[in-house]
């Protein structure tokens, strides 16, 4: 399969600590993949850099089949590009509607100019249904977003990242403070987003990454420990001393 | 099919109404056309205060919506009414000056013309050289542009540098204060050619139109202010509606989560703040000309700081909140200043309001803050929708 992502060789230091080492992962075309790792081992930092919010000493962070380096764009740019973010906090606009927030992150142009004279067309209208059907939030649609529960919030987000249409969606942490229906919803919906773009999905829990049933990596102080299926990694003498077995 | 836009928000439409019919009363009680009910000075007030409630609607789009809480405006408005206040007291020394001189023998050339301009207006500042910065001064066309033009453009300048410095917060606001301190301190110097601290006066004489009296001038710009008003709240209420509207107020809300929906924050930002100043400055533009003269204190680091306030006690985030604001605010203040409110004797201190306005001002803004975080707005939306 084709690299989506690869990240290779990249370290960046905060005051001297070092929060990714020599780290290099590949993503392939519509892969799912679960990072795991205990806390501090980088698992967001490397989200941040992929999403240009951090910028690393060194290394590269090669993107698509034209080989472009992520380093030199923002934010915004890299999303355009085709990169969705999920925070671990759901993160989304309370006081607007339920349809406004999907609206707002639907892929359509960006620009101050577009966004002032945009019109709705009937097309945008029904990939907003849809999305709100795949979520579940059909019935919440002109609610704002603030009153909606927990777990309603980390799907309208979720939504938010289809509506963008992303290549890659690095998911942070989707299922913390789920109840159990709710988590099986959410596994559902990443595996149904994995089967036409790329998800990368960090998580603790590893109840959830099994049944996510994919490639697992493991973090550690910055760098790879261990990659392969769940079974293979817990196997691993290595992840078993610095994570499973405390 | 859509309905246009100004059915979709009959709150745009009721305060069109409700400035038609003030516009309509105001005519018809004023000396110019009406009853002369009302003082020809007092419809100057009411047209000025239409013009501080148009850059208060701007400062709400900056501050309430976006979240830029940018204490500079003032220095737009202010540059609105010198770049009008050229022309105006440009014109009128020519017209005057060439008045004088056709009594002599010969016409007078265009340089005699220019050099008693020039000594006619800087005279005060110790020089009679017309300075470059006039040279587009006996132009109206140009200097309507320049109302335009360069408030637009110091914005632009302004906002591009700070917004991709990714400035926000407190150090922004500081950094606007500080842009309108230095324009204002720059502006006092004599050599600035503009005529430092007298600024630019006579303003409400219209070249061309001496023979109308002030009464019918006063009605004539308050038909003007409010019509700016009501286009920029037309305006406004337009951009802040619909998807524009959603992300400049996702910005405020998160900017960092706006970034990663693919939205270039930065150049939002400078569309409002760019879009605001334009209209700030075409307030300052009608507002001078009534005031009757400008001079850098109009645009001192603390008539910023009054817009925020009025925006605040009026209710951020709602356009009608920063028009109620700033016409309750800066009516009250003039009231209170001007003598309208009596002395309150205690005996061994007599509260004299001119001094301790400030005071009541600044209390009434903690209090608000405090107890009212939706101003006086507010309590509209109170009345609305829990109409119990």
């Amino acid at each position: 399969m084709n690299t989506l992502l690869e990240v290779s060789g990249v370290s960046v230091s905060f005051d001297g600590f070092k929060a990714i080492n020599n780290l290099s992962i590949q993503i392939a075309e519509r892969e799912l993949r679960a990072v795991i790792g205990p806390n501090g081992a980088g698992k967001t930092t490397f989200m941040d850099i992929v999403t240009g919010k951090t910028r690393p000493d060194e290394g590269r962070v090669i993107w698509g089949e034209k080989s472009v380096s992520l380093l030199s764009m923002s934010e915004s740019q890299i999303a355009r590009a085709g990169i969705g973010r999920k925070f671990q906090k759901p993160t989304i606009f309370e006081d607007q509607s339920v349809r406004d927030n999907i609206a707002m992150a639907l892929k359509n142009p960006r620009g101050p100019f577009d966004v002032l004279f945009f019109r709705e067309r009937p097309a945008d209208a029904a990939r907003i249904d849809e999305i709100a059907g795949e979520i579940g939030l059909s019935g919440e649609m002109a609610r704002p977003a603030g009153e909606l529960s927990h777990g309603q919030k980390q799907w309208l987000e979720i939504g938010m990242l289809l509506a963008q249409d992303p290549r890659l969606l690095l998911v942070d942490e989707p299922a913390a403070g789920m109840t159990p229906a709710e988590r099986e919803h959410t596994t559902d919906l990443l595996k149904r987003a994995a089967e036409t773009r790329a998800v990368v999905v960090i998580e603790h829990d590893m109840e959830f990454v099994r049944r996510l049933n994919c490639k697992v990596t493991v973090l550690h102080e910055g760098s790879v420990l261990a990659e392969g299926s769940l079974d293979h990694v817990t196997k691993n003498q290595h992840v078993i001393d610095v994570y499973l077995g405390r | 099919m859509r309905k246009p836009f100004i059915l979709r928000h009959p709150s745009v439409l009721w305060f069109l109404l409700a400035l038609s019919l003030l516009t309509l009363g105001v005519t018809i009680l004023s000396e110019g056309f009406g009853l002369g009910l009302i003082s020809t000075s007092f419809v100057k007030t009411l047209g000025k205060t239409l013009c501080l409630c148009l850059i208060a609607v701007a400062m709400d789009v900056v501050w309430g919506y976006c979240g830029i809480l940018s204490l500079g405006h003032f220095a737009f408005f202010g540059i609105g009414g010198y770049a009008i206040g050229m022309w105006l007291m440009y014109a009128r020394t020519e017209q005057i000056v060439a008045a004088s001189l056709s009594g002599g023998p010969l016409p007078p050339t265009p340089q005699e013309v220019t050099d008693a301009v020039g000594t006619q207006i800087f005279g005060v500042v110790g020089s009679s050289e017309i300075p470059l910065l006039w040279s587009f001064a006996d132009s109206l066309a140009l200097q309507l542009a320049m109302v335009v033009l360069v408030p637009g453009l110091l914005a632009l300048v302004f906002g591009w540098l700070a917004f991709r410095s990714r400035v926000t917060g407190v150090y922004l606001s500081i950094l606007t204060q500080a842009m309108t301190l230095a324009l204002s301190l720059y502006l006092f110097q004599n050599d600035s050619g503009l005529r430092g601290n007298n600024g630019l006066s006579g303003l409400q004489n219209i070249p061309g139109y001496e023979a109308v009296p002030q009464s019918v001038v006063a009605i004539v710009f308050f038909w003007a202010s409010a019509l700016a008003l009501g286009a920029g709240y037309v305006l406004f209420a337009w951009v802040v509606s619909g998807k524009m509207g959603g992300v400049i107020r996702a910005i405020r809300d998160n900017e960092a989560r706006v970034r990663f929906l693919g939205y270039d924050v930065e150049s939002y930002k400078l569309f409002v703040f760019t879009l605001t100043a334009i209209v700030a400055g075409i307030a300052g533009a009608l507002y001078y000309p009534q005031a009757g003269i400008v001079n850098p204190a109009e645009i001192a680091p603390i008539a910023s700081i009054y817009l925020a306030v009025w925006v605040a006690i009026g209710g951020r985030g709602r356009l009608y909140g920063a028009v109620i604001g700033a016409a309750f605010v800066s009516l009250l203040s003039s009231w209170f200043t001007g003598g309208g409110a009596p002395d309150v004797p205690l005996g061994f201190y007599t509260i004299q309001w001119t001094d301790w306005w400030l005071v009541l001002l600044g209390l009434s803004f903690v209090a608000v803050t405090l107890f009212f975080p939706k101003g006086i707005g507010g309590l509209f939306d109170r009345l609305v929708r829990n109409p119990r």
